[in-house]
Formats: structure tokens, sequence, C-alpha cells
């Protein structure tokens, strides 16, 4: 894993330091309201509908289990004892007082964390594949590219004050899990036909209120130009993005009207004009930064495990989370445990103080101090020994993390809503809550299949709703909570914007109409193994919109 | 308009700046140009013999066009004074040093409300790592 | 013109501790709506407004919001988003204001009842 080194851990501590000198001079009248609120949201902090938030990056996913149980002590000693894991790799506080959130930062620096551009409108905390170094998959590891993204964008002096936010994501492997073609740029590592590892470039993806899948700005960019090539779009973008309507300011908008021809010629003109080597990080560097993330040390295993096998032939439920929540490792022996933040009632993304305290044990002794955090609102154990899964298993189901839903219907993303968020025009949770309960059953769950369940309360799409196999959208409508649905959505390298069913619905009637949905679907799929996503593919949006439209069949 | 640099506040007599149209028409040296966030620089470069001072506009401290143009004209081989001037913040002088800015003219209102010891600890921060291995 | 004006009280977030908070008559701050002042007509509202918005140093963001008067003459918010923000999450009732003083909650409307 990375650590800091005496730059970063200067430079995180003097930040905590300049933080708390502008909490002051907000409070004793040297900086308004109007010229605070962007240097807070720089530092993470929000103010929602109850309270600030706080929302701590988790670079690329990546946590130890030290770092795991720095956040858990945060949670309980200066918040209300849970946090809330995000869309985009970060973990939200929800009742931080402002005088306590320098003392916050400072606690986060010790573990070499921190809140840095987890908003405004600069770039982002850099995401990538939550399977990284662990996917069979996988052509290289995205993490070094993504750390060296973080370093190169921090506090970059030209790009702090952007005409919006920019988020850049990472991919290693061709199945895309970091939902690349949806942020302002995504690198997809790939290979030439000289066999060089390089990155496909992406730009101008983006869902909110005009939903855009990226489109290939460069299909293959030289590891050792990744920094100049960035440089070259921001700047393009900070001169050239509209800052006249907040809704048009996205980089998205900028590639839409200039095209991705001309918008490609302005970029590569840019880079060729600017000085590569002053802004390329070194060779050694790179190196440097890389063998960090090399591999831990992994036994030498056999590809079967007859330990799990007995444990599995004896304990049906433990076989269904096995087969749920389990994905392939490149190690033989070795697989990708998925923990479910998503128990059945439960706040998507939610965990407690001592079930991030469970975690970050579970990740100390059985899954070599690593943790992932998803942007579908999971945790990632990505190296447990198939021997020792019987063990997790059961040290995760005694702290009531053992869901055996990854992938399935209740696996719902799901933003905050107007439960807490300043944004929202509706409820993200309840609707969530409300369709897991209808498929708390889990033997229902698994024979409906992968279904991507995705919601956001505000048009902002903070709940990748125009992604989701199911989109929700909360909004009002004649001063009451409005549910609009889409269908179709894919988040995947087959990236697709859902189709907008029709009418929305009220609150309580979203529940119903995804239950006829469902059964629709088990009607019509052509066999058991095809996806929910692949019978809307074959016959279209018409039968799901009459069963969702069906109201005779509402009376419940 | 106090002047902001690494000395202090100054109070200097209003530079008589005159637009990008306005330089085409004249041969004097020694000129003060005043540009606005949507200029295009290399309109400008031509000129940069008879220009001794460019002011880049800062309609709010959020506009943060003028970083890049400040990268731009130096790129271009502008060598004469650079200024930020409008509404920009105290803690943002840093950001405008490191992209090439001399001084920054901001407006009383702002220069009552930060005074020179704020600007001073912006100038004096810890550069983010990637910044301190790029200077070596 | 009078004849459509809704009742209004100026809310913001408390600068320091983030919560929900009211101008009550004496131009300070109420976390409780019912102790809130309540303007009539549009001209109490700017004014309460104007007395609001210098108070940088004690709240965030202050801005009107319609309220109902039940029988008593106290306030209750008419819009679901201020309904929230006198209780605190609903998927959480042991959190924010509703937490305190849950015997204390704020009246629903009779309308689009949340």
């Amino acid at each position: 894993m990375y650590r800091y080194d005496e730059f970063d851990a200067a430079y995180v501590k003097d930040r905590v330091n300049t933080f708390r000198g502008q909490v002051n001079r907000r409070i004793d009248g040297s900086l308004t309201e109007d010229e605070f609120k962007p240097l807070r949201l720089m530092n993470g902090l929000y103010l929602q509908l109850h309270a600030y938030m706080l929302r701590v990056a988790i670079p690329y996913g990546t946590l130890s289990s030290r770092q795991m149980r720095a956040l858990a002590m945060i949670a309980s000693k200066w918040d209300k004892g849970y946090g809330h894991l995000t869309t985009r790799q970060n973990i939200q506080y929800n009742w931080p007082a402002l005088k306590d959130v320098p003392d916050i930062l400072d606690a986060l620096a010790d573990v070499e964390m921190h809140a840095i551009q987890t908003s405004g409108n600069c770039i982002r905390n850099v995401t990538a594949d939550h399977f990284a170094g662990a996917a069979a998959d996988e052509i290289e590891d995205p993490r070094p590219t993504a750390e060296i993204i973080r370093q190169w964008s921090t506090e970059h002096p030209e790009f702090l004050y952007l005409p919006r936010k920019f988020k850049i994501a990472v991919t290693g492997s061709p199945n895309d899990r970091a939902v690349t073609k949806a942020h302002d740029i995504g690198l997809r590592m790939v290979r030439n036909d000289t066999g060089e590892a390089g990155y496909e470039v992406i730009v101008g993806g983006g869902l909110g209120r005009s939903p855009f899948v990226g489109k290939v700005v460069r299909d293959f960019l030289p590891k050792s130009d990744l920094l100049p090539y960035l440089e070259a779009i921001l700047r393009v973008y900070n001169l050239h993005g509209r800052r006249d309507n907040k809704y048009k300011a996205r980089i998205k908008i900028l590639v839409h009207e200039t095209g991705i021809e001309d918008l490609r010629a302005m970029v590569e003109r840019e880079f060729e004009q600017l000085d590569g080597p002053s802004v390329a990080l070194a060779e050694e560097e790179v190196a440097r930064i890389e063998a960090y993330f090399a591999p831990p040390v992994f036994a030498k295993l056999p590809q079967h495990s007859s330990a799990l096998e007995q444990a599995k032939k004896a304990d049906a439920e433990f076989a269904a989370w096995v087969e749920t929540n389990t994905d392939a490792h490149k190690q033989s022996g070795y697989t990708i445990v998925t923990v479910s933040a998503k128990a059945i009632g439960e706040a998507p993304g939610d965990l407690t103080t001592a079930q991030m305290d469970v975690l970050a044990d579970i990740a100390e002794q059985y899954g070599h101090d690593e943790l992932r955090i998803s942007h579908e609102q999971n945790v990632i154990l990505p190296h447990v020994r198939l021997d020792d899964l019987r063990i997790v298993h059961a040290a995760l189901a005694d702290a009531g993390l053992a869901t055996a839903n990854a992938n399935l219907i209740s696996d719902i993303i799901a933003c905050p809503g107007l439960d807490y968020c300043a944004l929202a025009t509706a409820r993200s949770i309840p609707v969530a809550q409300d369709i897991q309960q209808r498929f708390a059953d889990p033997v229902r769950a698994k024979a409906i299949g992968e279904f991507k369940i995705k919601i956001s309360g505000c048009i902002n799409a903070c709940g990748h709703h125009h992604v989701g196999h199911v989109g929700i959208l909360g909004l009002e409508k004649a001063g009451i909570e409005n549910y609009q649905i889409t269908l179709g959505g894919d988040h995947t390298e087959t990236t697709a914007i859902g189709d907008r069913a029709g009418p929305g619905f009220a609150f309580e009637q979203v529940g119903p109409a995804i239950e006829r949905l469902v059964d629709a679907y088990i009607s019509l799929r052509a066999n058991d193994n095809e996806r929910f996503l692949d019978t809307y593919r074959r016959l279209g949006l018409e039968p799901f919109k009459t069963a969702l439209y069906d109201n005779e069949r509402t009376a419940a | 308009m106090p002047l902001v640099t690494k000395d202090g506040f100054q109070h200097l007599p209003e530079a008589a700046y005159i637009t990008v149209d306005q330089l085409t028409e004249t041969d004097e040296p020694w000129l003060a140009v005043e540009v606005a966030g949507d200029v295009d620089v290399s309109a400008i470069a031509p000129h940069f013999e008879k220009i001794s001072l460019i002011a880049v506009q800062f309609p709010s401290f959020a506009d943060g066009r003028g970083f890049s143009i400040a990268r731009h004209l130096k790129r271009l081989g502008f060598d004469g004074e650079l200024r930020a001037r409008g509404h920009i913040i105290a803690d943002q002088y840093a950001h405008a040093l490191a992209c090439g800015f001399d001084g920054v003219e901001i407006n009383d209102e702002v220069a009552e409300r930060q005074p020179f010891d704020q600007w001073q600890d912006a100038a004096n921060k810890v550069l983010p790592p990637y910044r301190q291995k790029m200077a070596g | 013109m009078s004849k459509l004006f809704k009742p209004k009280i100026v809310s913001a977030n408390d600068l320091f501790a983030g919560d929900v908070v009211y101008m009550n008559p004496g131009f300070g701050w109420t976390r409780k709506l019912a102790e809130a002042a309540i303007a009539h007509n549009e001209e109490a509202a700017a004014d309460l407004l104007a007395k609001a918005m210098p108070q940088q140093e004690k709240v965030v963001g202050p801005y009107l919001a319609d309220v109902a008067l039940d029988d008593d003459g106290r306030p209750f918010p008419t819009h679901f988003r201020e309904k929230f923000r006198t209780r605190g999450p609903s998927n959480r009732t042991d959190l924010g204001k509703q937490s305190v003083n849950p015997e204390r909650r704020e009246p629903l409307a009779a309308s689009g009842g949340i």
C-alpha cells in the first residue's frame, strides 16, 4: 500500500493548520461565507440539511486496518457512531461540529488520510477499480496511476477554481468496475500493438441533469505522457468550459457543444505546446510509487480448497454467500470477498463503528491488512484465502455484515437523499429500504439474478440512477416526492444511459411498481440465466412499461 | 486598489490600462494592458515588446481562468509584469504566484478584511508533494 | 396580493453546530420553529431577511420559508423539505431534532403529509 513520504506528511499536516486558520478567519470575519464555502468544500466540509457533513477521501478505495480503525474512532468520538460510504470511494460523517473538523482532519493525517478535494470545483478524489491488484482479469494495477494523479491534482495551483467539479476514474481491467465512461476523464489501461501498457483516454462522460457516455479522446496514451496529457485537457477545460450556467459547466457539455474532433484538436495542440518534462514525474519517482502497490506475499496454495468445499456442503447459507459475494482472484487459492453494506432494511452504505472495527480485525488477520471501498457502497476484502472463507464469513455474520446479496436486487446504490442532503429533492434511503424488504427472501433474490437498482434523490445523480439496470430518480412534483424510473442503464464497459419509462410514481407506489417490473421480467426472460438487462435489451421498453403502469394489479 | 506583493500592500497610482483592441492602434512602449477571462492570448503575443504590464481580470475569486491565462502568457514568453486584478482572496495568493503572477491588485474591501499577514501566511504554506518534487 | 401571501419565517443553519435555526422576534436565533418570528406580509418578510443576512458570524444561508399557522397561531412547515428540517433523517428517528424532543415534534401540515 502507498505510504506517505516526508512531502505528503508535511503537506497534509500543514493543510490541517491552514484549514484551522480558515475556520478562525471565517469566524473573525476575514472570510465571508461566500469566500469560505469553496475553501471548506475543498477540505470536504459541506453544510447539509441538519448539520455539517465531512467527506473523507479513500483514494482509489484502498484502506489498511489501521486506517479503518481511525475511521471508526472518528465516528464514535466526533460523530454519531456511523459513517456512510459514497459512490466515489469516500466516507461521509453526517454530524460533525465546525470547531471539531480541524481535529478530525488532524486524526486523519495521523493515519495518512485526508478530506482534500472531496468537494469543490476542482479535481476530486481519484477513484479506481475496487478489485485493483486482485482481479484475475487485470492488465495492470490502476492504483499507481491513480496515486500519481492524486499527487499531481492535489492543490494544483491552476486547477482549483474550474468551471465545475472534475472527476477522474481509472480501471486496469477490460471489465470496467470503475464507471470510467461516466467520469469527466476515464482512463482504461490497454496494451498497444507492441504490448506496451498505456491508457485509452475517455472524456466527457457524466450523469447529472444531462447524462453523457464518455468519448475516446486518445485511443493510446503512453504511460509517461499521463500527466502532460491530463494537464492539457484540464487547461482546455479551465479556459473554455462554460461558466455562465452551472448545469452546463461540466466538461461533458464542452465536449458536446464543441464536438469530440475539435476538442481533441484543442487538447492535442495544447499537449504539443506544453513542456512535457516539466509536468511528467521522473521515471524513478513513478517506479517508487509503483513499488508501494506490489502485491502482498501470497502463499503457494492449490486452486481447490477442500476446507471450503466441506464447509459449503455443511452450510447452505454459507455456500450461497460464497457464490454471490466472492470473485476470482489472480492468485491460486485466494478470493476477493465483497462485504455487503446493504443489510436488509439498513441504509445502503452505512457502517457502524463496531462494524468498521470488525472489518479492520478481519482484514488484519485474514486479508493481508487490506480493505477496499467500492463505488457500489460495499467493502471489499481483496485478498482472502479460500481456506479462511468460513471463519471470515462467521466473523462478518456476527457483525451483521454477511448479507449474501452482492449484485442482487437488494444490493442497491442509494445517495443520502433528502434525509441528509441539502441539494436533494426527495428521499432515497427509505425507497431503498422498502425495496430491500420486498425482496428480502434470499432464494427469491437469487432467482432474480443480477439486478442493479440505483437511486438518486435529485438530478445530480450521485446515486448513478442513469446507469442502473433500474434507475430511480426522486424529484419534487406538486409539493410531494415523485420518482421517475429509468430502465436499461449499464455502468460497465458497455455503458448505457437508461430509458425513462414514463410518468413518475409517488413514494408509496415505487415498491409495488418494482415488484410488477420484476414479475414481468421473470415471466419474460428466455431462461434463468438471462439477466434483467439482457432481457430488456432483447425486448425493449414496451413490455416493462406495461408492467410498471399496470395499475390494476396494484391492489396491495 | 492596493497591490499585494511579497513586500506588502502598495498603494500605487492606478495604471493607465488599455484594452487588447487598443494594442493594435499604438506603437508606444511601456503599455499596461488589462485582459478579461475570455482573452485570446495568442493575439497579444505579437505585441509583447511594447507591453510592460498585463493585468488579468478576476471578476470573482471562483473564476479560475486567470490562472491558466497567466501560465499561457508565460509560456509564450511574456517577461513583463503580470498582475491578477479583481476579486482574489489571500488563500489564492500562493496559487497566483505559482502560475506566474508577480502581484495581485485587490479592492479596498478585501484589503481591509484580509490584512497583509494573511497573504504572507498563504505564501508560506508547505507546497503539495507533487510541486515539491517538481521544484527539485 | 396580500390575500395570496403565505406567512413566512427565516431559517438558516447555525455557523458552529450546523443545525437548523429560526430567527426569533428579537432577531436572535432559536432552534424551535414554534418560537420563530412570523412575517405576515411581504414587507415584514423582507425586513426579517434583511435583519438575518448580516448575521454571518452566527448563521449560514438565511432564507425565507413558507409556513402555515395552527389554531393557536403557531407556525408549522408546509413544504416537506422544511418538515424534514424540523426533525432529522426519516430513516434514523434517533438522530437530529426529533431525537432530542420527540414529544414536541413539530405538527405536520394537513396535506402532502409524509
